[in-house]
């Protein structure tokens, strides 16, 4: 019984491990689907997309991410370069499907025009090192 | 003096964290795969309020639930029940402990979620938080002196599917239930549909913008037990659901739930009221 418990306790504690290593440092991107990854942004011609997008962001992702996205705490900077390259359906992926074992909750209970709107605000942003003093 | 100086500390502490709102869809009974963000805490209330017919006397039950985003696929709740009833008592209806967690780490087309429960109430409760067996309006009409001396520690297993299809959530939860009193299983179901009142979000940040509110409907009720499953003599029950939420503020939900069959109660009314603390176990001014 003893055995069964360490060998249970231990494919948990391996899987878990597993996922936290598979995902680090931006690996997220290399699963978007390639149909997903060129998807064409249905609000970027929106002029009120990025208003929007912004009191979504404030809404939901600012607790973590910080009012102005520059990160909080052990949450990333929304300003970084990685994000600023990836395409808007990449992170439109990331935003729908979240990053389970890295604490990002998917965010599919949104409507996807809202998460588009996100995408918009994000793009908007300054990259880090380039904000205007 | 101790008790004061503990809820005021517990208050104190619960309010340096920021409000924050969650895609929460606005069902009572039935759970979708959205969990709590992680690091926050949901405090609400959920009541029902309803009559069985004579003779019995109109009931009020509260659930008080605190719901936890143990990880992104993990959330933990707690709930504790109080029943009320007319020209009868007050009574404490026990506690229940949850955990939901999801296996699969994307999105699917339809997401499962693993529910695991137990309770430890008493015949008193009537917060009808589910609906199994052959659960029926006449548990509901017996003195809550008498129902309460009923102990009733019970597991609680729920396979839960939701999917999220153009803005609209559709949930569907498998409930199985034992009585560890040697009961034999008991099943049900719960079904729900719903739907934000405007998928856009506004530019500009407002309390009565529809993309605020949402709506749908539920659908619940029992399967039987073990030895004689289907819907004979199962309580059903249908209604319709509301939701909103204050920006940066609670969340209200009502529903009108109307029996089905006699089986059922006639109906009953949910108000549910809720408040999200966010990352309250987050030091303030971390490494950026």
């Amino acid at each position: 019984m003893r055995r069964t418990v360490l060998c249970l306790a231990l494919i948990l504690g391996s899987t878990s491990t597993w996922l936290a290593a598979s995902d680090s440092n931006g690996a997220w991107q290399s699963k978007v689907p390639q149909k997903d990854r060129v998807r064409v942004n249905p609000q970027a011609l929106d002029p009120q997309a990025v208003e929007a997008g912004a009191v979504v962001f404030a809404r939901h992702c600012a607790s973590c991410h910080g009012s102005d996205a520059a990160g909080l705490g052990k949450h990333p900077s929304l300003r970084s370069a990685r994000i600023h390259q990836a395409s808007d359906g990449e992170i439109q992926w990331l935003l729908r499907n979240g990053s389970l074992a890295h604490g990002m909750p998917a965010w599919s209970g949104l409507p996807e025009i809202q998460r588009w709107q996100i995408v918009r605000y994000l793009h908007s942003l300054p990259q880090e090192g380039n904000r205007p003093r | 003096m101790n008790l004061k100086l503990i809820c005021f500390g517990t208050l104190a502490w619960l309010s340096a964290g920021t409000p924050a709102s969650a895609q929460e869809v606005p069902y009572f009974v039935t759970y979708s795969h959205h969990m709590e963000e992680p690091g926050s805490l949901e405090i609400g209330t959920k009541m029902a309020i309803g009559k069985p017919r004579n003779p019995g006397h109109r009931f009020f039950a509260d659930s008080t639930e605190f719901e936890y985003g143990t990880t992104a696929w993990w959330t933990t709740e707690l709930y504790v029940d109080v029943t009320g009833t007319k020209d009868e008592s007050t009574v404490f209806g026990g506690f229940r402990l949850e955990n939901r967690i999801r296996p699969l780490m994307r999105e699917f087309w339809i997401n499962p979620v693993l529910y695991f429960e137990f309770e430890d109430i008493n015949g008193a409760d009537k917060s009808v938080l589910e609906v199994v067996g052959h659960d029926a309006a006449a548990d509901f009409v017996d003195d809550v002196q008498q129902t309460r001396q009923e102990k009733k520690r019970e597991v609680e297993f729920k396979l839960i599917f939701s999917s999220d299809v153009k803005g609209w959530n559709f949930s569907e939860n498998l409930i199985f239930e034992k009585n560890l009193n040697n009961s034999p299983w008991e099943f049900g179901y719960a079904l729900g549909a719903s739907r934000p009142l405007r998928l856009r979000a506004s530019a500009a940040a407002c309390t009565f913008c529809l993309d605020n509110m949402s709506t749908g409907a539920e659908l619940y009720g029992g399967l039987g037990d073990r030895y004689t499953s289907g819907l004979h003599n199962t309580s059903q029950y249908a209604g319709p659901v509301a939701q909103w939420q204050i920006p940066n503020g609670p969340r209200f939900s009502f529903e009108t739930g109307f029996g089905l069959n006699s089986y059922s109660l006639p109906h009953i009314v949910r108000i549910g009221v809720a408040y999200e603390f966010d990352q309250i176990f987050r030091r303030k001014g971390g490494l950026r």
